[in-house]
């Protein structure tokens, strides 16, 4: 049987599709600003926030309209407890951009310490588990949410090479350095922590499909991983 | 289920109504103190079923039931079991409320009259504790002499639930029990199951999903005659195992 309740739903998914593209560019400028010290780049970014703060608050309100009309069951049920999850997750994700763009903006009237290497890399490692995530979202893919999760140790690998070089090779050795090493090392911390917020939104997707929680249960993740 | 004691055990029960095989090797267990639902399109079976609990389904001609139904370790269908006895011990509510013509003490005395109890005093107790158990004692205990037809039809419901609970039951039936009822109403009867399941064993049969889901533990998911799906309540209506039963419970079914 046809359901307009479908077409709410169907709603829904684009809205958060566009509100994840939005959250996905504002990375990808905030990680370009980063690589050139752009300002006014940064400052796009930091100004951007706000359409995908409106659209948290858009999909929040109409989550809960169809929660209040619908009193929606099993995979509806599911799917829209979980879409309001992964918006909150985005519109973190946005606020690290941010966070990130202000860094850039306080690096932005000095040379680079040091040529980029890893944090470029973690960029890359963030942007692609965005990208996957999304993309096990909308295909409802729970072996590529799989995947995602279990890439996020390489994220955490990757911070922890930055903070190590940035605190024994720079601020240990030379003291001068640290308001220069300082942002470079937040920066590590915030794409790091996008890479998180990707990961809690592959356990939702993980969730919404088949309803398993793998939330807090990373045995749950290799045993499957391991099948 | 978790080690529950179970209070009725149905088992490869199958039913029909003339050739019509309306309900096919069932096997379902009711756990002690809890609430149990059985919810499915209209003509899946569920009320047949719950009817066979307390044999109800005598009263209809022409049928046959196979299987096997246990109200703890009696086994109700056994010939040398009088079903009076089977229904003082199960008893049920009806989708409309069914009221005796007579005034409100009455419709619940008859039944203790009918069953032998003689003792006056003994009478009164139990009208009293049945009308507050079932929660209408403050809205009848000034008009006790009053017609229960002239109560509202949640009263009259709540009336009718005194009446079983009279007779001092140990499970309970609800056959659509607030099908003809308000939402405030509803609300009061749902209330009301919670609070019972302390003290007897209950099975409802619903139409109203939200209902099962709100006030039952187990729910047994009816398809033309099969039994899909028997599980948790949480788990059926949060991530249910079968297609058949998410396509129901989320309005995509047929």
């Amino acid at each position: 049987m046809q359901r307009h309740f479908d077409e709410d739903l169907a709603k829904l998914k684009t809205d958060i599709l566009s509100m994840a593209a939005l959250v996905d560019a504002s990375i990808l400028d905030a990680v370009e600003a980063l690589k050139d010290l752009d300002a006014s780049r940064a400052r796009q970014v930091i100004a951007s926030d706000r359409r995908i703060d409106e659209m948290e608050l858009m999909i929040e309100e109409h989550s809960l309209s169809l929660l209040a009309q619908q009193q929606p069951m099993a995979n509806d049920l599911r799917f829209i407890t979980m879409a309001m999850n992964i918006t909150t997750d985005l519109e973190r994700m946005a606020d690290l951009a941010v966070d990130i763009a202000q860094r850039v903006l306080e690096m932005s009237d000095k040379p680079l310490l040091k040529p980029l290497i890893d944090i470029p890399q973690l960029a890359t490692v963030a942007q692609t588990m965005i990208k996957d995530v999304i993309e096990a979202f909308v295909n409802r893919d729970e072996a590529l949410a799989r995947k995602v999760i279990l890439f996020d140790s390489q994220a955490d690998q990757l911070r922890n090479a930055v903070q190590r070089e940035l605190i024994n090779d720079y601020m240990i050795k030379d003291p001068q350095t640290v308001s220069r090493a300082v942002p470079l090392l937040l920066i590590a911390r915030h794409l790091e922590r996008i890479c998180d917020h990707a990961t809690n939104i592959a356990e939702d997707v993980i969730y919404m499909v088949g309803a398993e929680v793998v939330k807090h249960h990373p045995e749950r993740l290799q045993g499957k991983a391991e099948e | 289920m978790d080690n529950l004691v179970m209070k009725m055990r149905a088992h490869g029960v199958d039913f029909f109504y003339g050739k019509n095989h309306a309900l096919k090797n069932i096997n379902l267990n009711v756990a002690v103190n809890k609430v149990t639902a059985i919810i499915g399109p209209s003509g899946c079976g569920k009320s047949t079923f719950i009817r066979l609990l307390n044999r109800m389904n005598e009263m209809v001609p022409n049928t046959t039931l196979t299987g096997k139904i246990y109200l703890d370790c009696l086994d109700i269908l056994s010939p040398c079991i009088d079903p009076a006895d089977v229904r003082r011990r199960v008893g049920m509510v009806f989708q409309k409320p069914n009221p005796f013509p007579k005034n409100i003490f009455e419709n619940i005395s008859y039944g203790l009259e009918v069953n032998g109890i003689k003792n006056k005093q003994l009478i009164e107790e139990r009208v009293v504790t049945s009308l507050k158990r079932s929660a209408i004692w403050e809205e009848v205990k000034d008009r006790l002499h009053d017609s229960a037809l002239r109560l509202s039809g949640g009263q009259q419901q709540r009336l009718c639930i005194a009446r079983c609970l009279a007779i001092q039951p140990e499970v309970l039936l609800f056959d659509e029990p607030c099908a003809s009822l308000d939402p405030i109403s509803t609300r009061k009867i749902e209330e009301l199951i919670l609070e019972l399941k302390k003290d007897y064993t209950i099975v409802i049969v619903t139409h109203n999903m939200q209902q099962a889901a709100r006030i039952s533990d187990y729910t047994g998911f009816f398809l033309l005659g099969d039994m899909i799906e028997f599980d948790k309540t949480d788990k059926i209506f949060k991530a249910p195992s079968d297609s058949r039963t998410e396509d129901y419970i989320t309005g995509r079914f047929g």
